[in-house]
Formats: structure tokens, sequence, C-alpha cells
């Protein structure tokens, strides 16, 4: 049998043309007022996929969730489900259903009325209610706290069942509003596992908003970056870390030293870059940037290596001083100050216990990186 | 703080639960009173509420009350809530600004004009005056308490309680019913209860707005005042004390019960 990290790793309906779209935004604009919370914007997500809307706050990925679950209609394009058009029909049509941020339980029921709540609304048997109701607390490891009231659960007990209460009716689609926002951190970090196992057991789709990186790089198949309304970038996790696509995106995920040039020449193999205080860089892939334009080349701390004297056969060595140390225990983070004024990120993995060489500050250092290390940005 | 019984404390203490209580004890006192003359004290009876229960004009007037009180309460509590959630909910149509000005303007007007305007609206449109009237007006000047009370609740009320009812398939409706109306209905039951009690003790718009055969209790007992305090009017007022003070003390006790449960839950919870 294989395990669910490898149905995962096969899993890339949006590299096959032939994929049909489950979820399809087509030139979505919301308007509140004068006011554009989403611009233009499409979007396509795919069946059982586990999609994550990361951006700040503002920048229109709640707006966007909330016309998927119809408390707002879109003021122009359209919003499609499995090919049906979703316009003019209200919340209680939708075979979507919500996760609510603040969880919206009800305080006035017990934790069984509530997952019942749904079913009890469709008009199902109660027998087959009560089976339904006890199948969803076992999913959610809360059999003995049926009876009780929201206000008798701790956070991350409520955090289950507004779970369960919004995966009890077998939504198509399952929508979450910042799922994991109220939880401590330690919780956080189990509950990512149990949302990603719970979509796989239930092979249902998840469109969950979030503003935390590390939230949508853990759990997500792909990740739609927005900022101002629109989507910056539409990529799984690796691709948005590796290979963004905008400044925009590279500073949001992660961090990231950008280093402001001009394409000096371009072959087929290689770009070379000199930098606007005189640095000179190599790449391997200049990506769209044509010789003589001005660009961002972007790499992350990681990809850097610190060392204090030249490696005699690295192709990008630039020269500087240590402005800063952070020790982390498992890193180190150094600030150099390079020669032309720069500073440049670099974190080192502590492999090993004792580094012979250590680096402080005001020593002399070189930072060096593969061609292949960083991107080439044109906006 | 500071909380040392100084002698300032104790005399301010004393001073001002006299100023509010004295009056009340003193009405108390006298309502066991043998004699017949209110300001002397004759010794210890409880003649005069036997005798009130006799008093057939008291006991017409108190059913009166409580009828005008449980009626207009309620429809002013139906009123109020309604009220409440259109200015609590629709917050964007033209002229709510003054709408909602127009519907607490009742709360700072002074009674007599309130009275005095609905017996002329009253004579306009020819209504007899009588128990319907003294309804009507009891409704129109308690609607604005509830609707404040009712507002208060409405606005820290979580509108994603009625999203995820909708979510999970439960028309408008069905929503307000299940969910709203359930979740703000300790605010319903103080506004209904606060209306009861303006009713109860409201004696100017009464006086307006009353007709033969509908004399409510405040205005019976001020007529007879007026002719000179029996102890039975003063027996008569204590039970109504009672009556308040016992609604207040349960209320309050239950309220207690409610904090302190829900505290110890909440900490039970917490740990696990």
């Amino acid at each position: 049998m294989k395990s669910l990290g490898s149905i995962r790793r096969d899993f890339a309906p949006w590299n096959d043309p032939n994929a049909k779209p489950y979820i399809q935004f087509d030139r979505v604009t919301k308007k509140f007022g004068d006011f554009i919370a989403v611009n233009n914007l499409s979007l396509t997500i795919f069946e059982r996929e586990f999609f994550a809307l990361l951006g700040a706050s503002g920048c229109g990925k709640s707006t966007l969730l909330r016309m998927l679950a119809g408390f707002e209609e879109p003021s122009a394009g359209r919003i499609l489900l499995d090919g049906q058009d979703l316009r003019g029909i209200p919340p209680y049509k939708r075979p979507v259903n919500m996760m609510f941020q603040s969880y919206a339980l009800f305080p006035h029921m017990t934790v069984e009325k509530n997952i019942a709540f749904g079913l009890k609304q469709e008009g199902m048997p109660g027998a087959d209610i009560e089976k339904r109701v006890a199948e969803m607390l076992k999913l959610v490891k809360l059999e003995q706290f049926a009876k009780r009231k929201p206000h008798q659960l701790s956070g991350g007990q409520r955090q289950r069942v507004a779970l369960a209460r919004s995966v009890a009716k077998r939504p198509k689609v399952l929508l979450l509003d910042e799922p994991l926002g109220a939880l401590d951190k330690k919780l956080r970090e189990e509950t990512q596992f149990e949302l990603m196992d719970l979509q796989q057991e239930l092979g249902l789709t998840f469109v969950v908003v979030t503003h935390d990186q590390e939230e949508a790089m853990t759990m997500a198949d792909r990740i739609a970056i927005m900022d101002k309304g629109e989507v910056m970038q539409v990529a799984t996790p690796a691709e948005i870390y590796e290979a963004p696509t905008s400044r925009f995106v590279a500073h949001f995920v992660g961090n990231v030293n950008m280093f402001e040039g001009k394409v000096a020449e371009r072959t087929a193999s290689t770009t070379r870059i000199t930098g606007a205080t005189g640095a000179q860089i190599v790449v391997d892939n200049g990506g769209a940037a044509a010789a003589g334009s001005d660009i961002i080349f972007a790499i992350r701390p990681e990809k850097i290596k610190v060392s204090s004297k030249k490696p005699a056969d690295a192709v990008n060595a630039l020269e500087g001083e240590v402005y800063d140390v952070a020790y982390l225990g498992d890193m180190t983070v150094y600030h150099i100050k390079l020669d032309d004024g720069q500073i440049v990120r670099a974190s080192a993995l502590n492999a090993s216990r004792i580094t012979e060489d250590p680096l402080t500050w005001n020593d002399r250092a070189w930072v060096s990186f593969r061609p292949d290390a960083g991107v080439v940005l044109t906006r | 703080m500071n909380s040392t019984w100084s002698r300032f404390n104790i005399s301010s203490i004393v001073l001002g639960f006299a100023f509010l209580y004295l009056p009340i004890v003193l009405l108390i006192v006298f309502s066991f009173n043998e004699s017949k003359l209110v300001t002397v004290w004759g010794g210890f009876s409880t003649k005069w509420y036997v005798s009130l229960f006799h008093n057939q004009g008291l006991m017409d007037a108190t059913w009166v009350t409580a009828r005008v009180g449980v009626i207009s309460a309620t429809v002013a509590t139906v009123l109020g809530t309604l009220a409440a959630i259109t200015l609590t909910r629709y917050t964007r149509f033209r002229g709510r600004v003054l709408f909602s000005g127009m519907v607490f303007a009742p709360l700072v007007m002074p009674e007599v004009i309130t009275g005095l305007s609905l017996l002329l609206l009253f004579v306009a449109v020819g209504l007899d005056r009588g128990f319907v009237t003294v309804t009507l007006a009891h409704i129109t000047f308690t609607m604005c308490f509830v609707a404040v009370v009712v507002q208060s609740r409405l606005v820290s009320f979580d509108r994603s309680l009625e999203e995820a009812a909708m979510d999970l398939g439960a028309p408008p409706v069905k929503t307000f019913f299940q969910i709203t109306l359930p979740v703000i209905l300790p605010a319903i039951i103080s506004g209904w209860m606060l209306a009861f009690t303006l009713s109860l003790d409201d004696l100017v718009i009464a006086s307006f707005t009353s007709g033969p055969g509908a004399t409510t209790l405040p205005m019976k007992i001020y007529s007879q005042v007026r002719l000179g305090v029996t102890p039975e009017i003063n027996a008569a007022c204590t039970i109504l004390i009672a009556v308040v003070a016992i609604g207040v003390i349960i209320a309050s006790i239950a309220n207690k019960r409610r904090e302190v449960q829900r505290q110890l839950d909440e900490q039970a919870a917490q740990r696990g």
C-alpha cells in the first residue's frame, strides 16, 4: 500500500492539461464601495486538492473564501463549482461548508447538537444523524465531550468541534478560514498534520485561508500568494520558495537577499549580472531577462556559504566583513557587509558541535554561492 | 486602594444609606402599626394587610396594573427587539441616524410631554380612554428601553454564528429562530422585565391616558394619599417592595451561580 506521502507526491492535476478544474474563479472582481477587495482574479482549484490562499491581512483572501461560501456575491466575474455557476445560490444551498476563524460554535447547544445541526437541516433521519455524529466525534477524538457546551471546552477542543461540524455533511469543498489561528504554537503544529490526514481520509477538497506561511507550506498542495486583491503566484510550496516569480513573492515567503543590477551578458547557458554597486554575479538561468535590462537577483540565506578565505572553485564570491552574528542553536545567521556596502544575510547549519575557524564580528569574510542558487526576477 | 475603616468612611456610608433607605424603612415599619394614625406608633399588628385584601378598589387597581404591565411589556419587547435588530443589522439605509435617534428619544423625553401628546392623539382619533389607551401608552414609552437593552447585546453578537448556521443549510428565518433568538434571549428577558417594571410604577403617563375603570395601582395609591395616608397604603407599598426585592435577589443569585459555574467549567476545560 502506498503511504499518504507518496499519494501526495504523485498528485499534480495542475500539470495535466486534461484535468477538469473543480473550482474556478473566472475574472472575479469584488468591490466594497470604492474599495476593490478582489481585482479581476482568475484561479483554478482541482478536486481533492489542499489549496492555500496566503497573504497579509486585507489582501482579499478572506473575501475570496466568503464569495465561495456565498456570503458575498462577486461584483463581476463568475465562480464555478464542478461546472455549475454559483451566482445567486444562497449559502444554505451550496455544497460547501466553512470552518470559521472564531469557530462560531453555537453557545446554547452541546457538542453533539452542534455537529448534528447541519444534518438536521438536510432532513436526515434521526438514527442516521446519531450514527454520523458518533463517527465525527470519533474522528476528532472527542467522544467523551459529546454532552458538553462549547464554553466547557479548551481552545483545541473547540477547534476540533468546529472541524467536525463543518465536515459532518460531507461537503464537496471545505473552506477553512485561519483554522489554526487561535491555537498556541505546539498545538498548531500537531493540528496541521491532523488536518492533512483528515483531508486525505475524507478525500475532500480543502481551501484554506491563512497569513502564516509555515502553515501554508506544511499543509498545502499548492499555494496562491495574494496581494492587493490579486494573485501574485500559484505554485507548489517548493516552487514558491525556490522559484518565486516576483520580488513580492520572494520577499513574502522566507528570508531573501536581493541584489539590484543589470544583465551584462546573456548566453544560452549563463547570464552575467553587474550589480548596481559593482559586484559581478554569474547565474545559470536568467529567466526572461534580456541583456541590458534591469533585474533583481534574489538568493536565500541558506544557499550562501560564508568562509574566511576565498573558496578556490567558487564561481560567485564576494568579499566583505562580518557585521553581525546570531547563534540560534541549530544554525548560525551571519550578516556580512560587502565591500560595496550591501549587507548579505547568510545562514549556516551547525552540523558539528565544534566549528574550526569560527567567524566573529569584524572578521574579513567571503560569501560564495553556486550559479544555480538564486533566481533572476524581472518584476 | 485604602480600605481602612476611617471615621470618615463609616459616616459617609451611614449617611448615604440612611438617605436612600430611611424613608422606605419608615414606610415598612409603619405598615405594621396597630394605630390608625400613620405617624403615631401604637404597637405591632398585621391587620392592615388583612384589610388590604378586602379593599376592592386597591385589588382592582392591582389587577389592572398587572394586566397592563404584562401586555405592554410583551408587545414592547417584540417591537423593541425588532427595532434593535433593524438598527444593528441594516446599517447602510438612508436616515439610519435619524431613525435611531427617534427610537431612543423617548428615553429622555419628559413623561409629562409623552403623556400629554398621547392624550391629544387618543382624543383626536376618538379612542375612549381606558385600559386600551394605557396599555398603548405604556408600549410606546417602554419600547425604547427594550430596544436599548437588546441592541447592546446584539452589538456584541458574533455574526459568524448566523453565517455558520446558514452555511450548514439553515435558511434565514430558521437561523433567526434557532440561533439568533436563543443567544440573545437573556437580553430579551431583561428587556421584558425592565418594561414590566417601568409600566408597574408609572404614574404620570397613566394619569394622562387612563380612563374610568382602568385605574392603575400607582394612580390609586396617589389618589388615596391625597385624602390622607392610611396604613393600608403602607402595607400595599411594603408588599410591592417585597415583590420587587425578591425578584431582584432571585435574578442576581441565579446570575451569580451561572457565572461561578461558567468559571468552574472553563477552568476544568483548561485543565483538559
